[in-house]
């Protein structure tokens, strides 16, 4: 499954699982970072899974990156954990106040923001990971009629909870942040939640997401 | 005295409660955080005698402007620091890794880091303040840590416990060195580059320039020239990756970074250089020397060393 293990400076182990990008790929990047954070390495820091990489830091105090590789790669992983993630509903107000790139897909893609809206929520999306900023999803795969570029000039600034498209890829905004993806709507629940000390993202690496449209009075009362 | 605590005259441009930073949520988009030099944390709190890990105030160039209220108490401060401390009418001027003393009123001016960024202010005592998984490092991209995630502000007021009553005359006699050279491995995607971009990387100078902070240092010089893709599918980062943009400059990845990013990665700072890098000021120069991981390892362990040896000092 690792095609190759490298170091990433001298406190980093960078393993490449290739270079495509799809569910079954990124699922084993996945079985691979819960494995190695159940093994309980001594030393090891951080584990980052993105689409086919998986990053590992580790402090030079304690361990290096010899023997780091060493265990990673004596580790057996045989039927240890089901890499199956959580199913987690959001809902998305996609009123004109807060699809605020709707038009220009409709342009973009020569469909009415029906069709759109109805291509994007009859799918599940995959959570390849999470990051950038703390707790944003990056969630595929789109329907491919609905691809669509970046922004040729980036927001400087999208809304808190925006929800993005680029591409096969959407993502929430988690917080207010420079961006150039397609916003289609906005959340009212706080996908990472800065007051919950324990588990603030609602969103993990391998979890499957299903949107729900709601009204604007209905995403009122939930911020209410 | 029934409370013991700072108010905040002038905030100062960056200064934020830091320990040692947060680990194990590089995979939901928290980074490390954690004190930018970590040399002069450690020291810090070596001179204050306080545990290893405890939170200090980092603030960068410009410093705050404190007035103490409540009983005496120990500080000291780390890095290249101008600061003075007003007391009944009399200016004294401060010096760095030495325990000194504030009494009610006094003022407490750390005016500014001398041809360096970070300084730290460590007391011998705590600071009351809210931790967040762990640490109360300040992250104010995601709002949190200490201080409901921010920097301080003019006319907060910053509480102390805890005073230790011990008197001490540690001081520690060290000088920051500066550099110039910052020692980097090469990257997964060196490749990426032309001939002549690998060679004006490890040739030529960059300047640090202004857009500078807790996350990263942008750097400007010769463009480095990508001869593969200018995007990569995004992956994880670490502390100290230097990463080209689409517009062929350097940017390097610093401790409040994002935790992935889509540029190709065309080398890592060394960990032992880390701490000198993020001292060098905007409007400085700096040149990357190429070097191997052995080495690499070999020159951390040194530094680690020479830091021990500094705190056994401080004993």
């Amino acid at each position: 499954m690792i095609k190759n293990i490298s170091n990433l400076g001298d406190a980093a182990l960078y393993c490449d699982f290739g270079n495509e990008v799809n569910k079954e790929i990124n699922l084993k990047v996945i079985q691979f970072f819960k494995n190695i954070k159940k093994s309980n390495i001594p030393g090891i820091t951080n584990i980052t899974p993105s689409y086919n990489k998986l990053i590992i830091s580790f402090d030079l105090n304690i361990t290096n990156f010899e023997k780091i590789k060493t265990e990673v790669e004596q580790l057996n992983f045989k039927n240890e954990i089901a890499s199956a993630g959580n199913l987690i509903k959001i809902p998305i107000c996609c009123d004109k106040d807060f699809a605020l790139d709707i038009k220009r897909l409709e342009k973009l893609l020569n469909l009415e923001k029906e069709a759109i809206y109805k291509k994007f929520f009859s799918k599940k999306y995959y959570c390849y990971m999470t990051g950038f900023i703390a707790g944003m999803p990056f969630l595929g795969d789109l329907d491919n009629s609905i691809y669509a570029r970046r922004l040729d000039t980036p927001r400087v600034k999208v809304p808190k909870n925006s929800i993005g498209l680029t591409e096969q890829f959407c993502n929430i905004y988690t917080f207010e942040s420079p961006g150039g993806w397609n916003i289609i709507g906005k959340t009212p629940l706080d996908i990472f939640d800065n007051k919950n000390n324990s588990s603030p993202n609602l969103i993990n690496p391998g979890d499957t997401i299903s949107f729900f449209q709601i009204s604007k009075s209905e995403f009122e009362k939930k911020y209410g | 005295m029934a409370e013991n605590y700072f108010e905040v005259l002038r905030p100062g441009i960056n200064t934020t409660f830091q320990d040692n930073g947060r680990k194990n949520f590089y995979h939901i988009g928290i980074p490390f955080s954690g004190a930018m030099d970590n040399r002069n944390f450690i020291l810090a709190n070596a001179i204050s005698n306080n545990k290893k890990n405890s939170p200090v105030i980092e603030f960068a160039l410009q410093g705050p402007k404190l007035r103490y209220k409540g009983d005496k108490v120990y500080f000291n401060v780390t890095g290249d620091v101008n600061f003075q401390i007003l007391r009944k009418n009399k200016i004294e001027e401060g010096i760095c890794y030495q325990n000194l003393v504030l009494e009610n009123n006094d003022c407490l001016d750390l005016i500014s880091t001398n041809r360096s960024v970070y300084g730290y202010l460590s007391i011998n005592a705590s600071f009351k303040i809210d931790f967040y998984l762990d640490s109360c490092s300040v992250n104010t991209k995601a709002e949190i840590g200490a201080n409901n995630g921010k920097i301080l502000k003019k006319n907060q007021i910053i509480k102390i416990e805890n005073i230790t009553k011990k008197y001490s005359l540690s001081k520690l006699d060290y000088i920051n060195s500066k550099i110039e050279n910052i020692r980097v491995i090469k990257g997964p995607h060196f490749d990426y580059f032309s001939k002549t971009a690998k060679e004006l990387f490890f040739k030529e100078k960059f300047s640090i320039t202004k857009l500078t902070d807790r996350m990263g240092i942008r750097l400007d010089g010769p463009k480095i020239e990508n001869i593969k893709y200018t995007n990569i599918k995004s992956e994880g980062l670490v502390k100290g990756t230097i990463q080209i943009t689409a517009d062929g400059d350097p940017i390097v990845m610093l401790s409040d970074h994002g935790t992935i990013g889509g540029y190709p990665k065309i080398g890592v700072v060394i960990s032992a250089d880390y701490d000198k890098l993020v001292q060098i000021p905007p409007g400085s120069k700096v040149k990357f020397k190429e070097i191997n991981l052995k080495d690499a390892e070999t020159i951390y362990k040194l530094y680690e060393m020479e830091t021990q040896n500094l705190i056994s000092k401080t004993k």
